[in-house]
């Protein structure tokens, strides 16, 4: 424990890197959110174990687009991680274009899965395993739009050069949220594409 | 907007400059008039709001309490319909399990925690405001039910099938579902607020093991609420999807199950039951050993098993499913969880009992509802204990014992210690003392209407008395049981009358407080009652647990906490940002300034859940642009200036 304290030395004014209150929000924030996807998971799990026939289709799901996908998702990540460490040295262009690069890799994404959402053979309200299937990959898609939407007011505010090498949270503390929503996709990824091969 | 980002050394300053005061004064005070007040951030306004709407629900509920009581008090009465009783009780449990329990502990601590921590705002004052509104209008979105048909009558728990569309086709169920997601966005984004606070911005010196328990008990709630509300939000989207989407989650016919939605409610039911007392614990262990003049006895157990309860507490849901038909090994499990979380709460018991009998006592009014929680909270724990054992629960279940008992834990360590601290703060709120002598009368009424009322329920749930009935027949020896509990509770609602009567009355001619009415040792009796809108005219430096008391206690050590000199921080709206463990300052952190976003996101997601529930698709997909919108404006960036290199000199690592 520390006896005496001092703050008679320089300290920095305003949001700076993990010192910004907004960088331990969005940590708070990831908590919860994967809280929440933990308990949409127990669901899945719970009743594939407890109930009779939640209706599992007999083969387990085509990989031919939700593999690609999950790459693309990863590469956006990259993209973005790679953009981040540019911009510590002042390369603000080089963020832009992540910031540009990780969106439309979102939103293809977002293509992606709505496409194969239009090959699935059964609705969301046909049986227990539809309602989970249709309601996780819902939830996620939702997050996908979310963190496309502040890669977007990211990518505006860098282009107005409200961030350089110094001050720059909010770019961190978003590319800390799409993270955040590509390691969810893996788990979903996981338990209703690679897990029912197992079974 | 010079400056506005750089790097300084703060100056120093004595705490009673007047110039000082002025130019804090200014950049901090609410402006005045209606649309100051709803622009506000200011967490002692939002902190006795959210006092004050817990109250009235408290009121409601009471009410609706009172309803079944008249119904109860004789054998075979029919001033309610069943149908109208299901709604009362159901409601009752809402209103009082979620839009009273936990705000009103919100309240105590969104108002106390800056000025706990010797800082100036909430971590997330806008946030703040925010969660505020949200919690308001989640309840008046339940309670608009009865104006479209009728209330949630399911019981608070909501179990699936009785709330399935074919069971349950009103739109009551519909309100509880979305207006508890509501509720749980203002619930999540509260206990964000609490969490980042304490860690990042304390007063210089405020190392983790200074804090007072008050602010343990609502770190560890918000931490228990950050993990188990998306469960119940879930839960209840989950329903109202089964319900009106026509998804198959809990509907046996579809694969689904039942019982998933009792282990989601659960899951988060029994930590939120912690989550409604821990912090109530925390206003004891922080007020009670003010009236025995000493500090509480082992502050160090009674943190860490504050921390405990709530770690425990998320292993024992099970608990309230023993009648459910679940492998005895399950049972086992999570009999023998529920059986070992009473040492925790034990821990804190001795503790307590220990403060009062080695403390030299003065028995003020909030010292009576302290020490008297002591008593109910044992007499709670030990009807818990005793239903922890299956066979026992078997028995007991569904009946009034389980009424009694939870009445006993809620009313026992949430009600008592929430009217025992506004009478401990009440002078710190407004600047005037309540009543003593109306306050003796105010707890003597409580006490007895309280156990009068509840503790029969023992005997007439061990006859056999199933909860939730809205009649019984005479001549089962539940009469007169009946009649008394009755009684009781109309001597409890007198209790509370003469409790809002103390506050109008006080608040007008109560006696003036001064700054530190019951010398107590935290550091909100340091500043004036109430205190001024920055709280602190100079950051102060925390070197104890009891910077008030540092004089009388040589065993506390020999550090000695500044008050009277330290940083002003006046340059804008700013506080020190401190490392989480030790609190030593690492940022000035810019506090932002009063904003209508938080009302005008309140009010649109609020929108949106109307939309959800008149299934009207175009709205909720306009109030969702709203939304984004809200959002952008809420988070848009200053600009950054050109030169800001400066601070790379500086001595601490900038990573």
């Amino acid at each position: 424990m520390i006896d005496t304290i001092s703050f008679r030395r320089n300290l920095p004014v305003g949001a700076v890197g993990h010192r910004a209150l907004g960088w331990w929000g969005m940590w708070m924030l990831i908590a919860t959110e994967a809280a929440l996807f933990a308990y949409l998971l127990f669901s899945y799990f719970y009743l594939l174990s407890q109930s009779q026939n939640i209706g599992l289709p007999a083969t387990p799901p085509s990989l031919r687009l939700a593999l690609p996908n999950t790459f693309i998702l990863i590469g956006s990540s990259l993209i973005l991680w790679w953009g981040e460490r540019g911009m510590r040295r002042g390369r603000m262009m080089r963020q832009l274009a992540a910031l540009g690069l990780a969106l439309a890799l979102g939103v293809i994404f977002m293509a992606v899965q709505g496409e194969e959402w239009r090959n699935k053979t059964f609705s969301i309200t046909e049986h227990a395993y539809g309602s989970l299937y249709f309601t996780v990959t819902g939830f996620h898609m939702l997050h996908v739009l979310g963190g496309a939407l502040m890669l977007a007011a990211l990518f505006v505010w860098t282009a107005l050069g409200h961030f350089n090498a110094e001050r720059n949270a909010p770019i961190t503390i978003g590319a800390l949220y799409w993270h955040f929503v590509d390691a969810v996709w893996l788990t979903i990824f996981g338990s209703f594409y690679l897990y029912p091969y197992l079974l | 907007m010079k400056d506005t980002y750089d790097n300084r050394t703060p100056a120093l300053s004595p705490a009673d400059d007047p110039a000082n005061a002025a130019r804090l004064r200014q950049l901090w005070e609410t402006p005045p008039g209606l649309r100051g007040q709803l622009a506000t951030v200011d967490h002692k306004i939002i902190g006795i709001r959210y006092l004050v709407t817990a109250f009235l629900f408290l009121v409601l509920g009471g009410l609706e309490a009172l309803m079944m009581r008249l119904q109860l008090a004789h054998a075979d009465q029919h001033l309610l319909s069943p149908a109208q009783y299901n709604q009362m009780f159901s409601m009752h449990g809402i209103t009082m399990i979620f839009l009273y329990a936990l705000p009103v502990l919100s309240g105590f601590s969104n108002y106390l925690w800056p000025l706990l921590l010797g800082s100036r705002d909430m971590a997330f004052p806008r946030l703040n405001a925010f969660s505020y509104w949200i919690y308001l209008f989640s309840g008046i979105f339940i309670y608009t039910s009865f104006l479209a048909g009728g209330g949630p009558d399911s019981g608070w728990f909501n179990y699936v099938p009785y709330t399935a569309l074919n069971y349950n086709p009103g739109q009551g169920i519909d309100f509880y579902a979305l207006g508890m997601i509501l509720f749980g966005i203002s619930t999540t984004a509260g206990s964000i607020n609490f969490i980042v606070t304490v860690f990042r911005t304390r007063a210089p010196g405020m190392s983790l093991n200074r804090l007072p328990i008050l602010i343990w008990g609502t770190l560890t709630a918000s931490l228990g609420n950050l993990l188990a509300v998306p469960a119940v939000s879930l839960a209840f989207f989950m329903l109202w999807m089964d319900r009106r989407i026509g998804t198959r989650f809990f509907d046996e016919g579809g694969g689904g199950d039942p019982l998933l939605w009792q282990h989601l409610f659960w899951m988060f039911g029994h930590p939120w039951v912690y989550a409604i007392v821990l912090p109530a614990m925390g206003i004891v262990s922080d007020g009670l050993p003010t009236f025995c003049r000493r500090p509480l006895v082992g502050y160090t157990p009674v943190a860490l098993s504050t921390v405990a309860t709530m770690f425990i507490g998320f292993g024992v849901w099970v608990h309230h499913m023993f009648a459910t038909g679940l492998p005895a090994l399950s049972m086992s499990f999570f009999s023998a969880a529920s059986f070992i979380i009473v040492i925790p709460s034990a821990v804190a018991v001795f503790a307590w009992i220990a403060t009062i009998w080695l403390g030299r006592p003065v028995f003020k009014v909030p010292f009576l509802f302290f020490a008297s929680f002591v008593l109910l909270f044992v007499i709670g724990g030990v009807s818990g204990f005793m239903t922890a054992a299956v066979p026992l629960d078997w028995q007991l279940t569904d009946t009034y014992f389980i009424v009694a008992h939870l009445h006993y834990v809620l009313l026992g360590i949430n009600v008592f210690p929430v009217i025992g601290g506004v009478y401990f703060w009440f002078p710190k709120m407004t600047g005037r003392l309540l009543d003593e002598r109306l306050g003796r009368w105010n707890f003597w009424t409580l006490f007895i209407g309280f156990n009068l009322a509840f503790f029969p329920m023992h005997i007439s749930g061990l006859l056999g008395m199933p909860r939730r009935v809205y009649t019984y027949p005479a001549g089962y020896g539940w009469d007169t049981l009946n009649f008394i509990t009755t009684l009781g509770a109309f001597l409890f609602a007198a209790g509370v009358l003469l409790f809002v009567f103390n506050v109008a009355l006080s608040l007008r001619r109560g006696e003036i407080a001064g700054p530190n009415p019951w010398y107590a040792s935290t550091l909100e009796w340091a500043v004036s009652s109430p205190p001024p809108p920055y709280n602190f005219a100079v950051i102060p430096t925390v070197a104890s647990r009891h910077p008030l008391w540092e004089t009388h206690l040589p065993e506390e050590g020999s550090g000695r906490s500044i008050l009277d000199q330290g940083a002003p921080l006046a340059e804008a709206r700013e506080t020190f940002g401190v490392t989480a463990l030790d609190g030593e300052p690492d940022v000035i952190l810019r506090m932002p300034t009063d904003s209508w976003t938080p009302l005008v996101m309140a009010l649109l997601l609020t929108a949106l859940g109307y939309g959800a529930l008149l299934r009207n698709w175009a709205l909720c997909g306009w109030v969702s642009v709203g939304v984004v919108g809200c959002l952008l404006v809420w988070l848009w960036p200053p600009a950054a200036p050109a030169k800001t290199l400066k601070y790379r000199t500086m001595d601490v690592r900038y990573d």
